[in-house]
């Protein structure tokens, strides 16, 4: 790899030897996705595109799984490094559950997992190139948690990733913040299908067909992949 | 074993002048000496059973256990040197571990058996090393179907329909070939599997023990412990044989 | 110069199927004094016996925490004790570090009996020569288990090790039925009255040559000794003794023997 505006660099990588090149951009990769809290648990919605560049090339793709019963994950950015997470999270729950000592990684432990995971990526200058939504129900109430690319992670009663952060968490934060308690079922769906119809209208890395996941003190929901009606011109 | 006592049995990497490698069939005593571990295998799935002999009255129950899930489709019941076993069960779960990372999917019977073998053998190849006193009965179910494997000290592995081994072994075995293993239920198999355990525990020798049950079904592909009514009556049920087989006795 | 041909070599077996080297480093754990361990529903214990070279020397240490939910007693070479309890702490800190979650009893015990089991086959190294009775507090309760030099750990209600712990254990196996119910202080009571059984005929348990190790429900763990020691052996030799005989007289229907000092 020839650096050729950044000269000292190159000078740099030739004389320590042994230059790898690092994960620089994603290359097949998920839009936005959002989770956020309701009377019953948390909400999460994901749909199912995946693009190359601008190019939609695969529209049956799933970015929402289970971890253990009470807990649910969903990534946008690349996917192959999304289906990397997945399979460690799967390693993960094996050995967990041969453990076999009654301990049970719940959704906090799951987001802080992932969280060193994706910190320690980034610190090795090779990101795994993710925006992750943790959703669980834990110690009688909905766990909602972020991740990224970064090492950042925070907790929030709503979340949204991407282009998401602008076209969607308003909308969410306007019907979800200070009414977490009153959502019911029914308005939370109607919540996720009224995001996931104006991130279809303006993002166009998008794809009008989605998954939703609920998961509440019975355990976790996911949804076949279904759409919203849309309006293009009146 | 005339041989004892020559100089040829201190080492692994000495053959006898006869040929034997006199190192391997010691660590054998190891697992000769153990409480029976048992393992049946029927079209429905996989039964493992384990007498596990209690040295003290303040372990607590139920816990200390001598069968083991590997990822989720497998289950190994071991004999003889516990930490030994735990050594290889250890290894079982890396292997499958490392299957998975590379092919995504379980990995199969003869797979993982052939991969045990192999490193348990490696042990009785040096002098730096010593065998493993510990035998390892691998229960799995995969796309094939139910299968039971043994792998020994000295690494041979086969694939059983029934097999036993520990103290009890030779009376274990004699009572499972007495088996149709071919058309019973999983259910019988595990009534059979917990009536062996009571009727080969050595009551003379070894005070207390507890019957560890386990399955792995075609129905879930899953290793677990058997559920607790159908163990409680499995266990019911032997030692109501084993007393009416006293009272023959009488 | 050896007892028999089959007993220099870990890696070797003898023929009747035993490791005499692992035999041998389980005598080393007898050679370290007392550690006494216990658990109710709702804490466990250890207690053990110090020893101190001389009296211009102090008493070696032989409780250590490994973190807030989990601590150690130690029996045998306190060389080896401490490379193990390091790789404890470590363990307990990536624990917390990467799951934000106090590591499971069980989980640290076995990767010890793994770490143990190592040496006891490769032909060069020696098994530690340590017995460990670990106690912790987790989501699924109290726990005691106890680590030997051969890479087996067990779980137990009651359990001692070291010197004359036989001594301890005969005590223990008489009582463990009434330790789940005890509250905290009798739960001591009985350690202490345990521990007492293993010393020689003219050696008493005072704040000096004994320590306490509590953790459990609400009770980060916490080494007791010295000075803050008393109240506790106070229990020991007054109030709850003669509650001792009268539960004994109630139970057994005649007087009990007085529990005295000899072993």
């Amino acid at each position: 790899m020839n650096f050729d505006n950044n000269n000292n660099n190159n000078n740099f990588y030739e004389s320590v030897g042994n230059v790898t090149k690092q994960t620089t951009r994603p290359i097949v990769t998920g839009t936005s996705i959002i989770g956020f809290k309701y009377r019953d648990g948390i909400m999460i919605a994901a749909d199912n595109l995946a693009s190359y560049g601008s190019l939609a090339r695969f529209k049956s793709v799933e970015r929402i799984f289970p971890v253990g019963e009470f807990t649910c994950i969903a990534g946008s950015g690349d996917l192959s490094d999304f289906q990397y997470i997945k399979h460690l999270l799967e390693s993960l729950m094996i050995k967990e559950n041969y453990i076999d000592d009654g301990h049970v990684l719940t959704a906090p432990h799951i987001h802080e997992y992932l969280t060193q995971i994706l910190y320690g990526r980034r610190s090795k200058l090779n990101p795994l190139w993710n925006s992750l939504i943790i959703g669980g129900f834990h110690d009688g109430e909905g766990y909602l948690g972020y991740a990224d690319l970064l090492g950042t992670a925070h907790k929030s009663s709503t979340i949204a990733t991407g282009l998401g952060t602008q076209l969607m968490h308003p909308l969410l934060r306007k019907s979800v913040e200070g009414r977490e308690n009153e959502v019911t079922e029914e308005e939370a769906i109607e919540i996720v299908n009224d995001c996931m119809r104006v991130s279809y209208y303006r993002d166009a890395r998008s794809l009008n067909k989605f998954q939703r996941a609920k998961i509440t003190a019975k355990g976790f929901e996911i949804t076949e992949p279904y759409s919203v009606d849309v309006v293009w011109h009146e | 074993m005339s041989s004892i006592g020559t100089g040829y049995d201190i080492s692994v990497s000495t053959y006898s002048p006869d040929g034997r490698v006199f190192q391997v069939e010691y660590a054998s005593k190891a697992v000769d000496n153990s409480g029976t571990a048992i393992g049946l295998r029927v079209n429905e799935g996989v039964v493992l059973a384990v007498e596990k002999l209690v040295h003290s009255k303040l372990l607590v129950p139920r816990s200390n256990r001598r069968i083991q899930t590997v990822d989720t489709h497998i289950g190994v019941a071991t004999a003889g040197l516990l930490a030994d076993s735990r050594h290889i069960i250890n290894r079982v779960r890396e292997e499958a571990q490392s299957f998975r990372d590379i092919y995504k999917y379980q990995v199969p019977g003869k797979t993982i058996a052939d991969r045990v073998g192999q490193y348990v053998q490696a042990y009785t190849l040096y002098s730096s090393v010593r065998p493993f006193g510990s035998s390892a009965i691998i229960g799995i179910v995969d796309n094939g179907g139910p299968h039971l494997y043994m792998v020994e000290p000295s690494g041979v592995y086969w694939d059983y329909f029934g097999c036993a081994v520990g103290k009890g072994k030779q009376a274990a075995k004699t009572e499972i070939e007495k088996l149709k293993l071919s058309e019973m239920s999983i259910l019988d198999a595990v009534k059979d599997a917990a009536r062996i355990i009571y009727a080969v525990h050595d009551n003379a020798k070894d005070k207390e023990f507890e019957l560890e049950l386990s399955w792995i079904t075609k129905e879930s592909g899953k290793h677990q412990f058997v559920p607790k009514e159908i163990a409680e009556e499995a266990e019911g049920l032997a030692k109501e044989s084993l007393n009416q087989e006293e009272m023959k006795d009488d | 110069m050896f007892r028999n041909q089959y007993d220099n070599d870990i890696s070797t077996w003898s023929p009747q199927g035993r490791i005499h080297q692992i035999e041998y480093a389980l005598e080393a754990v007898k050679q370290g004094s007392a550690s006494v361990g216990l658990r109710s529903n709702t804490h466990a214990i250890l207690l053990v016996l110090k020893r101190s070279p001389g009296d211009l020397a102090s008493y070696q240490k032989k409780i250590t925490r490994i973190d807030d939910h989990m601590g150690a007693a130690i029996a045998g070479l306190m060389s080896d004790a401490r490379v193990l309890s390091n790789f404890m702490r470590t363990e307990a800190m990536k624990s917390r570090a990467i799951f934000g979650r106090p590591l499971p009893i069980y989980r640290i015990v076995s990767a010890i009996g793994d770490k143990a089991q190592v040496n006891t086959q490769i032909y060069g190294r020696r098994p530690y020569g340590v017995g460990l009775l670990v106690v912790g507090y987790d989501e699924t309760g109290p726990h005691l288990y106890e680590c030997a030099p051969s890479g087996n750990f067990f779980e137990y209600y009651a359990m001692s090790i070291g010197a004359r712990s036989q001594s301890a254990k005969t005590y223990l196996e008489k009582h463990y039925e009434s330790f789940a119910e005890a509250p905290l202080d009798e739960l001591v009571r009985h350690g202490l009255h345990a521990l007492r059984d293993t010393l020689q005929q003219d050696k008493e348990l005072n704040t000096l040559n004994c320590s306490i190790g509590i953790v459990g429900v609400d009770h980060k763990f916490k080494i007791i000794e010295e000075d803050e020691l008393q109240r506790y052996l106070d229990l020991l030799d007054n109030v709850v003794d003669t509650e001792d005989i009268v539960q004994e007289e109630e139970e057994e229907g005649q007087a009990a023997p007085m529990d005295t000092e000899e072993a």
